[in-house]
């Protein structure tokens, strides 16, 4: 699938798919890091209802959807990632959630960070693609 | 009286599951219209590949998917702005949380996202939802350690 040339609608989809994400991020407040760090320390155990909200609507889609469509409204085959367990899935999740736990922010929330205007969430999008620019070269 | 929603939930329960929904909701409709796995971390990886020539970098998984998974960033920045400038009066955002532990915290997350091929969305959310257990160990892992990090960091420093 080439994505270098993308049509108009295409864009608006993944824009609005992006934006979606982005609101559900800021209207759940996990894109501020002391919320986050309080279901960490057991203050709040909002996270868990995101987390369980985003992912019950996300299981829905992917078990239903290809039942119903052979392909994407675009044409395109429905793409599966799938997840493997290695030394390097463990060591990167480890790692992962020290960054977590020590911040308060992951990837999402970073991003989104900068439509609320919390400029000091950019530290964190700094360290996050600092992290995998070293990773990228350290990788064989 | 207090009641367990009370004291699970101090600040309110809706908005954490309508925030969760909505989520899940961008994550469907990427792959309804374009069969897309949306997980965020990736986008770290594949936008340096504009610029770094490393064969890693240069790999068909970033390069050919560096332009939608950029325009899913900007929309998620345009999706937070519009909550910002429409529910939040535009009110100044910040975070108490110090810029050394934003800044080394950042660090950790992008390099281990990276090196475990995944995040709070590629493995919590794209990866439970499509029922994969690596995934889930990997959430448990980083729950675990992210858990640990912010207790002790929460006893030790002020």
């Amino acid at each position: 699938m080439n994505t270098q040339r993308m049509s108009f609608v295409r864009f608006l989809v993944i824009l609005l798919s992006g934006a979606l994400f982005g609101f559900g991020l800021a209207i759940s407040t996990m894109v501020q890091p002391e919320v986050v760090l309080s279901f960490l320390r057991f203050q709040d155990f909002g996270l868990m209802l995101v987390m369980g909200g985003a992912v019950l609507v996300t299981l829905l889609a992917y078990r239903l959807v290809p039942r119903y469509l052979a392909k994407s409204v675009q044409g395109d085959s429905f793409h599966k990632h799938s997840s493997t367990w290695n030394r390097d899935t463990a060591w990167g999740a480890a790692l992962f959630g020290v960054g977590w736990g020590l911040c308060g922010v992951c990837p999402g929330p970073a991003i989104a960070g900068l439509g609320i205007g919390n400029w000091s969430l950019l530290w964190a999008l700094a360290g996050i693609a600092f992290g995998a620019l070293v990773q990228g070269l350290r990788a064989k | 009286m207090m009641n367990g929603t009370l004291t699970l939930f101090p600040l309110g329960w809706q908005h954490y599951l309508l925030g969760g929904a909505l989520i899940g909701a961008g994550v469907a409709l990427l792959f309804v219209f374009t069969g897309l796995v949306g997980g965020m971390s990736s986008v770290f990886s594949s936008t340096w590949s504009f610029v770094v020539n490393k064969p890693f970098f240069q790999q068909a998984r970033f390069v050919e998917t560096r332009g939608w998974r950029l325009v899913y960033a900007l929309g998620l920045i345009l999706g937070a702005l519009v909550w910002w400038l429409g529910f939040a009066d535009a009110a100044p955002q910040s975070t108490s949380v110090p810029v050394w532990q934003l800044l080394v915290g950042g660090f950790l997350v992008g390099y281990g996202a990276r090196l475990g091929n995944g995040c709070t969305s590629g493995h919590g959310i794209c990866g439970l939802g499509s029922l994969q257990w690596p995934s889930l160990l990997a959430v448990l892992t980083f729950m675990g350690t992210a858990f640990l990090t912010a207790n002790l960091v929460g006893r030790w420093l002020p």
